[in-house]
């Protein structure tokens, strides 16, 4: 019981062990201590999407989430998209389509969007809206974002058949 | 943001947890299951205990058990859990689609059942869900184990009978009799957010008359509600439009002083009490069997 205390976990493949203060949010962690500032952080209480990681390929509120808690977790940043210079399909598919203007929300679209895609290449409309309702976007109006899935969906499938 | 500082613990054993909470001042220190309505209070440091114990190592508080008197459902277990159980949809269709309607996927992927009953939100689905179906609470402290039942569990707003020092365990939902045809309905801004009003209903339908009726409203008062008033008028009834009508204007009349805020006024509650109550036994009419 200590207000330093021990995490270990993988974040985008590496191993992390270090000492956390126990009230640091995984997304200050994840940007303070770690320098994986593609994760923007926005409302701070779980409401605009913006901090979206993955846990263990689930998406997940980073502001919600205390570092020390992604003990024994397998975490998953927008920094794990690309393969060097090669855009993920999902990255490519927001360029295309105009999916982002200021981009201050872009990584926790993204990350939704790769929860949902790795799932289902296949979404309907409707899981489209559902996941992106759970967002928030000042700039796009949403529709470019919607295409941009539908972009991302055909070339994640064309590439998985 | 930050929370203010706190120490942290993550005991492995309800023992543990307990003899953590005995040494301890019990208003210093806060449970954290899921943190979904718990970290955006110590972020924004609405909340500042001086110890936080985290039950996500605790052993044997997540997972469903069927028994043939209904589940057994762990509290720690995620709504994600449920909204993925077959056996919850195919079996228990009612808790599904107050699953599914909480919040967004994030949300329901870290959000636990027992976290929801706790945070006894007036507008939140799982409370609601506890009164229609009746839902126990198995609450552990060191003076060993207590069993709550769903119409004595939730006091006010934010509020529920559990003390401090008790840890909730355990939520046994029986299976609603055979040939019970239920409703859900709730209206929200967007799907995901809390809900203005909602509202479940269950009914069976005996010799072609109402019988059991049950309406359960959330969001309309300072916590989940019954409305033994709009109960009683279809008690006997058939189940017909009519029959609707005379339960739809009970109900109104008897959410006498709804909640009053930003998103809706207190009248305009009223009214979706009349209209989602109806709605949603007219489903259950048409299920029932
Ligand atoms: C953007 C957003 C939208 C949401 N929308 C909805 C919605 O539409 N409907 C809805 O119902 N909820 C909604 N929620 C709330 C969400 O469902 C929370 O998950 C839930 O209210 C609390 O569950 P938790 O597991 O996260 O608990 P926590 O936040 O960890 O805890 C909540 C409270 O319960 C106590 N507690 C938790 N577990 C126990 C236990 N086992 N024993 C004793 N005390 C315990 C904690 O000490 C704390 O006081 C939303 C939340 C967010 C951030
Ligand atoms: S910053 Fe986490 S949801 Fe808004
Ligand atoms: S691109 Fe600016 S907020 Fe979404």
């Amino acid at each position: 019981m200590s207000a330093l205390v021990p995490v270990k976990c993988h974040v985008n493949g590496r191993v992390v062990e270090t000492m956390v203060d126990a009230r640091m949010t995984l997304a200050d962690f994840l940007r303070h201590e770690l320098g994986l500032t593609g994760t923007h952080v926005g409302c701070e209480h779980g409401v605009c999407g913006i901090c979206n990681i993955l846990v263990d390929g689930q998406t997940t509120r980073s502001c919600l989430m205390l570092a020390v808690q992604a003990e024994g977790h397998e975490i998953r940043t927008v920094e794990s998209l690309s393969d060097g210079d090669k855009l993920h399909p999902i990255q490519e598919a927001f360029m295309e389509e105009h999916g982002l203007q200021c981009g201050f929300c872009t990584a926790g679209f993204m990350m939704a969007i790769c929860d949902l895609l790795e799932n289902n290449t296949n979404p309907s409309e409707d899981e489209i809206k559902d996941v992106l309702g759970g967002q928030v976007c000042r700039c796009t109006g949403y529709n470019t974002i919607l295409r941009a899935v539908k972009n991302a969906a055909a070339k994640m499938g064309s590439a998985g058949a | 943001m930050k929370p203010a500082p706190f120490e942290y613990a993550a005991p492995k054993t309800i023992a543990e947890a307990l003899d953590i909470l005995g040494q301890n001042d019990l208003d210093e220190v806060k449970l954290m299951a899921g943190g979904q309505s718990l970290m955006p209070l110590l972020n924004m440091r609405l909340a500042r205990p001086s110890l936080v114990l985290d039950l996500n190592h605790v052993e044997g508080l997540d997972g469903i058990r069927e028994e043939s008197s209904g589940l057994r459902v762990g509290a720690m277990t995620t709504k994600r859990v449920l909204e993925d159980s077959d056996l919850v949809r195919s079996q228990y269709p009612l808790l599904w689609e107050s699953t599914v309607a909480i919040g967004h996927a994030p949300i329901r992927n870290r959000g636990t059942v027992g976290g929801s009953m706790v945070q006894a939100d007036p507008a939140s689905e799982y409370p609601a869900a506890a009164l229609a179906f009746d839902m126990e609470f198995v609450v552990m402290s060191s003076a060993g184990e207590r069993v709550i039942q769903a119409e004595d569990f939730f006091v006010t707003y934010l509020t529920t009978s559990i003390e401090p020092g008790e840890i909730l365990t355990e939520i046994r939902i029986p299976r609603l009799p055979p040939g019970t045809g239920w409703g859900f309905q709730e209206l929200a801004r967007r799907h995901g957010d809390f809900a203005i009003v909602g509202a479940l209903a269950t009914v069976r339908v005996e010799s072609g008359l109402c019988c059991d009726p049950r309406i359960v409203l959330f969001g309309a008062a300072d916590r989940a509600i019954r409305v033994p008033a709009g109960e009683a008028c279809l008690e006997g009834a058939p189940p017909s439009e009519a029959s609707l009508t005379v339960m739809g204007d009970a109900v109104f009349d008897a959410v006498e002083d709804p909640l009053s805020d930003v998103h809706a006024s207190a009248e305009y509650r009223r009214d979706l009490a009349r209209v989602l109550s109806k709605r949603a036994m007219s489903e259950a009419m048409s299920r029932a069997s």
